[in-house]
């Protein structure tokens, strides 16, 4: 199968730091992957890298055959690969509602639509995608009344609405409360089986990890440490190392 | 329902107000341009999270544009001031495109600084062009009709222009427009990491203000009778700073909040400069600090905090096509 995003010898610098460096992988479409590593891996930066935040410094970075290393984040985002952010981003100043009516596809984005009123069917996706992340209760309070674990729900909803072909998922279990981290993996695998949205999710939890993804990538030190099945990187001791030695 | 018997007393003033208070024709004429020059501050200052010192620059291109087509054009009056004011927005929409796609590139405070400059530089620029009468300013041409009708006929002018404004924007924020200039001032990098296509909500946010500024400017030309490059047209430190405070006084990112603060700056002002003689201007200056400090988000933006159920705060933010209608 072809991939669907393809990182090949990334490299990425702050000033003295070397966030990335040479990093390659690949994501086959249809497929759910994770990203894992210790704090100031480089996780962050690579998802900044693939959707345009900042230009890299050498390598490619291909969605659907196509170079996109070159292109600014809206015109990424047009081609349909999202990110969301660890630290959420969402519309603060207005309601849940307002803020995924926003976030139509690219398609529905056209010139003469910055005129066009919200549709029914729009505004009726709106709210059961709200359901669907469990926030359908709060769907007119203010988004930035939320609680950080409800501002990553959102911003998931909002990523949905826009039906996109990937997305990047930064954390999304962090500030979501133990009991509801099942409940959102379970989302997670609908939006990949029914949406046929692919999925690179970068998870500090294990145990979600494990779960969720069908094969792993592991950076440490800004460099690609491991990759393979969950089983085998879980077993891998660069892996074991790198976790403990970080702490 | 309250809210359009409010609208419906509100237009059934305008229309009287001639025959109610003749004498104050000219001073209405001015306080209903204040209601533009705050409402239209105020799609960009309040609803997209771009303070712009420069909005200025649209109204006096709308009045020079419009007062030169009355000079040079030999129609009957109604036609050639219609064919000005018409040039006059043209002009204005077409400069705000033309600095917009560089201007509105800058973020934050380095909007803010760089349209700064706009109005004195386009004042310096008037006042020494001869074609527009150099310092000396413009005299726009005689009304040709009945004594004392000039006034009104430009009130009524005036008046449609702030209520065609009012329903414009009224409009435009129930759709996506208003979504998208929303986003963009709560999040942009969010709002382009969505795909939006955030620089051309951004410039025609800034053509639509231009558009009714420069109407504005040509129809102020007409009212006042003459034409000062700095006074009247580029009037960046009256106009222009009078334009962002009437928006913050009645309430940023409000519809309604534009409108009372320009109506209660106006009187207030116009009190001043009736009843405390030499200290109008440090009373004026004192008004602006009280505003700055007491009100920073506004008479209705307090209002709203303070009783946020009496202003159904969640139900006026739940529908987008009524929000601050
Ligand atoms: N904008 C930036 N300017 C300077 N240095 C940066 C910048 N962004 C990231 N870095 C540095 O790059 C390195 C990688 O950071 P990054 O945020 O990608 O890590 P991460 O793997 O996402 O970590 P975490 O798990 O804590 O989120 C860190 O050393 C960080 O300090
Ligand atoms: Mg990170």
């Amino acid at each position: 199968m072809t991939p669907i995003l393809e990182v090949t010898r990334v490299r990425k610098t702050f000033g003295g730091v070397v966030a990335n460096r040479d990093v390659s992988l690949s994501v086959p479409e249809g497929k759910i992957y994770g990203l894992i590593g210790p704090n100031g891996s480089g996780k962050t930066t690579l998802f900044s890298s693939i959707v345009g935040t900042h230009p890299i410094d050498s390598g490619s970075i291909k969605f659907r055959g196509e170079e996109v290393s070159r292109l600014r984040v809206p015109q990424i985002a047009r081609l349909g690969l999202l990110r969301t952010f660890q630290q959420t981003r969402i519309y603060g100043k207005m309601t849940c509602v307002q803020n995924l009516l926003i976030s139509v596809p690219p398609a529905a984005l056209s010139w003469r639509s910055m005129l066009a009123r919200p549709s029914a069917a729009e505004t009726k996706k709106a709210e059961d995608l709200l359901q669907f992340v469990g926030l359908h209760a709060k769907r007119h309070l203010r988004a930035g009344d939320l609680s950080f674990g409800q501002q990553k729900l959102l911003e998931l909803a909002m990523a949905l609405m826009s039906e996109p072909r990937m997305l990047l998922l930064d954390e999304p279990t962090a500030g979501i409360n133990p009991t509801l981290i099942n409940d959102l993996i379970d989302r997670l695998r609908r939006i990949n089986a029914e949406l046929g949205i692919t999925l690179l999710v970068i998870e500090h939890n294990m145990r979600v990890v494990m779960g969720l993804a069908q094969y792993i990538y592991c950076l440490a030190h800004g460099e690609l440490l491991a990759e393979g099945e969950p089983a085998a990187v879980k077993s891998d001791k660069r892996v074991i190392e790198a976790y403990l030695g970080a702490h | 329902m309250k809210r359009s018997i409010l609208r419906a007393a509100v237009l059934a003033f305008l229309i009287a107000f001639p025959a109610l208070l003749p004498a104050w024709r000219t001073q209405m004429s001015y306080l209903v341009i204040m209601i533009v020059f705050s409402l239209t501050w105020d799609l960009l200052g309040g609803q997209m999270g771009y303070n712009s010192f420069g909005n200025v620059l649209f109204f006096g291109i709308g009045m020079y544009v419009c007062a030169v087509v009355q000079r040079d054009a030999h129609f009957s009056y109604p036609a050639t001031l219609a064919l000005g004011i018409a040039a006059g927005a043209a002009a204005a929409v077409a400069v705000a495109a033309i600095l917009g796609s560089g201007i509105l590139g800058l973020r934050g405070h380095y909007f803010a600084i760089g349209t700064l400059g706009l109005g004195i530089a386009a004042g310096e620029l008037a006042a020494g062009w001869d074609f527009v009468g150099g310092g000396g300013g413009m005299v726009p041409p005689q009304y040709p009709g009945a004594l004392g009708g000039r006034e009104t006929f430009f009130y009524y002018l005036a008046a449609a222009l702030a209520v065609a404004t009012f329903f414009t924007l009224r409009w435009l924020y129930g759709g996506r427009f208003g979504l998208a200039v929303n986003a963009i001032r709560d999040d942009e990098d969010k709002a382009e990491a969505m795909g939006l296509w955030t620089t051309r909500y951004k410039t025609a946010a800034w053509c639509v203000s231009a558009f009714f500024l420069g109407i504005g400017g040509a129809i102020v030309g007409n009212v006042s009778g003459f034409i000062d490059p700095r006074e009247t047209a580029f009037a960046g430190s009256t106009y222009g700073v009078w334009m962002v405070l009437m928006a913050i006084l009645g309430g940023k990112g409000t519809l309604w909040g534009p409108v009372l603060g320009a109506v209660i700056f106006h009187i207030t002002k116009e009190l001043f400069w009736t009843y405390l003689l030499d200290w109008q201007q440090v009373a004026l200056g004192f008004l602006i600090v009280v505003i700055v400090i007491f009100f920073p988000v506004g008479i209705l933006g307090w209002a709203r905090e303070k009783w946020p159920e009496k202003f159904g705060h969640r139900v006026e933010e739940a529908k987008p096509a009524e929000a601050s209608g």
